[in-house]
């Protein structure tokens, strides 16, 4: 029997909410330890080349510093992440501008920037490589044996036999830049260390266990020593994944040498230039079609610019790989992809991974194939959706319920689709402001790809205090998202308890268990469904030694509570993942059941284009997707405008401008994300089919979002102008070339 | 050698009382609100007034604390976030960001509920693209506006409701 008191699907106001309306939320800068110091990096001024001389420039008390560089590092100097191949202060080479060389700190802020300008590191330049092309063509060797980090081959069904039966065949390549992930709040982190007490650090960060241990490589100490505690984040986005290992090495380094807490917290140009972006990316389309528009053969080859050193790149590319082929049932598919590398800083994780530039690509690319066999958009891709019972590319076979039609068909009916779309054609012609609509239809999975959460194996700990509340113990981070509220909304749900009675505790790897990353969607489908079965425990060992009868009230359980813990002496649950057995992955092959659930989606953009500027606004903008069991609609809501708002950004103007491997914008005043009068009201629809193994029904959610929104505009600014969109961001400086070639 | 600047001493009333601040005289405001006065409620985002999560009142008027030297808030009356209301005791605007969702990773709120205050002093009834006119200049990259809109327009209704 449900219990009566359900809080799943109720708009449950945020759990630190009254916290951060009124400021009181404490953030990484807003924490002062007595004798804290700060610390500042210094970094190379070159893309590539060896480090011949560190110099200290005269008219700075030097002896008032503490000065790191690597020789000072007590372990292995490296960011430990799935390799360890990014050092965590370049000590003969650099590989990338903004490559951290020397650290300083200081109790004087403003002496420190004068000192950190009067550090002179000579660098003798080696030839460096800043475009994807000229890395495999191994113009220079920068990495490894022939610079590419990772390479995938997924293969469905016999694709060479197959162009024999494609009456069409549609080629395209398509480009994404690089994108800053812009979070509100810099990266900042601040660390007491020493031998004698080991390693502490608080910080703006995702994924406290990736921290905890680069800094046991760092230090070489033992596990138990290093502690990390997220403070309060503002935003993450990806942004926060690894880059935190670095900067938290770094303070930590500092006060290692100096004996005291030390605070460095970027400011906004540092922060962009030197820390992960989202990876640039080419794709090349061949398609085979059939005249009535079946979908015979997908070739596609997929690249991603990993930057310098290798991160997260491998596990970048998988997620794009897999998502590259969208959510069709073509029989016959081939994906080759790369991560190669460049002498750019390294770029990282950002919300979608990989998949929104695979997805611009293909969605983008299928207006086209439409196009050549004369059907509409609409009607192409729905005479290719794949079914229930039928194989994606890696040959998972959809055994949930799938009605990717029927979510077209509401998107289109909402957004006035086919209304607008022939008004629009009508009443552009001698109009010089033209106007357009477009759609992309996708799915994002949930959770890590393939076996990865069986590797993790996260747990969480959920734990009923003498005082008779709920205490909910995870490494999964609030960074905006909702996982203090969702968490609380699950356990609470689970024991028939209001929220109130639910406390979050702090992520801090001296008294929560790893949870796994913060990443991946899968925060709320995986470790939330942790948290459900341990909640569900603690209930069912209160019911089975009697202390707790059916109809019970809070006061009710608080009694029982206290006393169970009297009499056993303490009441938890630590539950860890079980990978469901019918889901199987093979890495070797790249085949098998790559997620294990999906989000599906279309997303419909209404644009006009101001021809005589090439100015692109979004009019409107519908959003409906699939997602399980929404479980509190405002957060929810709010996820998808969030990542619609970044996606019209990575769509129209957010254009990182490289220069020899640097960011030349690196502000704010010239990387332009949106404001609140460029985007438009974004409706948000959410169709629920509960997903049997997630918690209440719920499947992943966060980085759904950005993978359909850029092609969905670009989509509809090709409708609306003619122009035949190839890249974003689609900059108005890009879009007047491209105008000017269709009215020549 | 130019001689090195000297710290100055202003007067200004902070959230209702006075204070007494000394700094260098092209100190930015910001930090010593939040270094000094302690006021760690208002933000730095970018530090170039693009962002305004700075964003406080000075004489009624919404400022980028980021861009105003010390010197400058000399006599001013200045209200930060914590002159707003306290967690058990939320105003009207922070009450209706709280519920419909206007705050998320919370960095740009402090900044963005100022400028939601100051718009609606001058302006009590605002249309839609009233509301997005006068919270442009506060970005906020989690929540693509449309709650933060939500929660003005509801701050408004409340408070017609509480007349």
């Amino acid at each position: 029997m449900a219990p009566a008191n359900r809080q799943i699907g109720k708009p449950v106001p945020r759990k630190e909410g009254r916290e951060k309306v009124t400021g009181a939320a404490r953030y990484v800068d807003d924490l002062a330890f007595p004798g804290m110091i700060h610390g500042v990096t210094v970094r190379s001024s070159v893309a590539r080349g060896k480090i011949r001389e560190i110099r200290f420039a005269p008219g700075i008390p030097w002896n008032e510093f503490t000065i790191v560089a690597a020789k000072d590092i007590p372990g292995k100097n490296c960011v430990a992440l799935l390799i360890e191949d990014q050092p965590c202060l370049a000590e003969q080479f650099v590989n990338h501008p903004e490559e951290p060389v020397v650290l300083l700190a200081h109790p004087d802020k403003y002496l420190l920037e004068e000192a950190r300008r009067a550090v002179q590191i000579e660098v003798e330049p080696l030839p460096a490589i800043f475009a994807m092309e000229d890395s495999l063509a191994r113009k220079e060797i920068i990495w490894g044996e022939d610079n590419i980090f990772k390479s995938y081959l997924v293969e469905k069904g016999n694709l060479d036999a197959a162009w024999a039966a494609a009456e069409v065949v549609v080629e395209g390549e398509y480009d994404t830049g690089a994108q800053e992930q812009l979070y509100i709040e810099t990266q900042g982190m601040i660390a007491q260390a020493s031998p004698e007490t080991g390693v502490t650090v608080w910080g703006s960060l995702q994924c406290p266990y990736y921290v905890h241990k680069a800094l046991v490589r760092l230090f070489g100490l033992p596990k138990e020593t290093i502690r990390v505690v997220q403070t309060e984040t503002g935003g993450g986005f990806g942004g926060k994944e690894e880059y935190p290992s670095m900067i938290a090495g770094h303070a930590a380094l500092l006060s290692w040498k100096s004996g005291k807490p030390v605070k460095i917290v970027y400011d906004r140009a540092e922060d962009m230039a030197a820390t992960t972006k989202r990876h640039p990316s080419r794709t090349r389309h061949r398609t085979g079609v059939t005249r009535e528009g079946k979908l015979v053969a997908m070739q596609i080859d997929f690249d991603l610019d990993g930057g310098a050193y290798e991160t997260l790149s491998p596990v970048v590319l998988s997620r794009g790989t897999i998502h590259a082929a969208g959510p069709y049932g073509c029989p016959n598919v081939r994906i080759r992809s790369r991560v190669v590398a460049t002498n750019a800083p390294p770029h990282g994780a950002f919300r979608g991974f990989g998949a929104p530039q695979s997805v611009f690509a293909l969605e983008r690319h299928l207006d086209r194939v439409a196009a050549a066999v004369g059907l509409s958009p609409e009607e192409l891709r729905r005479r290719n959706f794949i079914r229930e019972g039928e194989t994606l590319a890696v040959g998972q076979v959809i055994h949930e319920k799938v009605e990717m039609s029927k979510l077209l068909d509401r998107a289109l009916e909402l957004s006035g689709y086919h209304e607008k779309r022939a008004r629009f054609q009508k009443e552009n012609s001698g109009c010089a402001v033209k106007k357009g609509i477009g759609f992309a239809s996708f799915l994002h999975g949930a959770g890590f790809t393939g076996s990865g959460e069986e590797y993790l194996g996260s747990e969480a700990l959920v734990s009923a205090t003498r005082e008779g509340k709920v205490q909910v113990l995870a490494g999964s981070t609030e960074m905006g998202q909702g996982t203090n509220t969702v968490f609380a909304q699950i356990a609470a749900d689970a024991m028939g308890l209001d929220c109130e009675e639910i406390e979050i505790l702090q992520p801090d790897t001296a008294l929560v268990p790893n949870s796994g990353p913060t990443v991946a969607s899968r925060t709320v489908m995986i470790v939330g469904k942790l948290v459900e079965t341990a909640a569900l425990n603690i209930k069912r060992s209160l019911e089975e030694k009697g202390f707790l009868k059916a109809g019970f009230d809070k006061d009710e359980f608080r009694e029982a509570s206290r006393r169970y813990i009297e009499r056993f002496g303490g009441l938890q649950s630590l539950v860890k993942y079980q990978h469901p057995a019918d889901l199987h992955w093979d890495d070797g092959t790249y085949q098998g059941d790559a997620y294990g659930a999906y989000a599906w989606a279309v997303y419909v953009a209404e644009v006009s284009v101001d021809t005589r500027t090439a100015e692109t606004r979004v009019d409107d903008f519908v959003a409906v997707q699939e997602v399980g069991k929404v479980i509190n609609p405002v957060l929810a809501g709010g996820q998808i405008e969030g990542g619609v708002a970044q996606g019209i950004g990575y769509a129209l103007y957010e254009n990182v401008v490289w220069q020899e491997g640097r960011m030349a914008n690196g502000q704010m005043t010239n990387y332009i994300m949106p404001t609140s009068m460029d985007v438009p009201a974004i409706r948000v629809y959410f169709e629920e089919m509960p997903y049997a193994r997630g918690p209440a029904g719920a499947k992943g959610i966060g980085e759904l979002p950005l993978d359909g929104t850029a092609p969905a505009i670009a989509n509809a600014i090709s409708q609306a102008t003619g122009v035949d969109v190839r890249s974003i961001p689609i900059t108005p400086e890009k879009l007047l070339e491209l105008l000017e070639n269709v009215h020549a | 050698m130019p001689e090195a600047p000297r710290k100055v001493r202003v007067h200004c009333q902070i959230n209702g009382m006075p204070m007494s601040l000394e700094a260098f005289p092209m100190a930015r405001l910001l930090d010593v609100l939040r270094e000094q006065a302690g006021f760690t409620g208002t933000k730095e985002g970018c530090g170039e007034g693009e962002c305004g999560a700075c964003s406080i009142e000075m004489d009624g008027a919404l400022v980028n604390s980021c861009l105003v030297p010390l010197l400058q808030a000399d006599g001013a009356k200045i209200c930060t976030i914590e002159g707003m209301g306290q967690v058990g005791l939320l105003d009207a605007v922070q009450q209706a960001f709280l519920i419909h969702g206007g705050a998320q990773c919370g960095i740009c709120t402090p900044g963005m509920i100022m400028a939601a205050k100051n718009l609606l002093v001058r302006n009590p009834e605002p249309t839609e693209s009233e509301i997005r006119e006068g919270l442009s200049g506060n970005l906020c990259r989690c929540t693509g506006y449309t709650r933060i809109l939500a929660s003005v327009v509801a701050a408004c209704r409340g408070s017609r409701q509480g007349r």
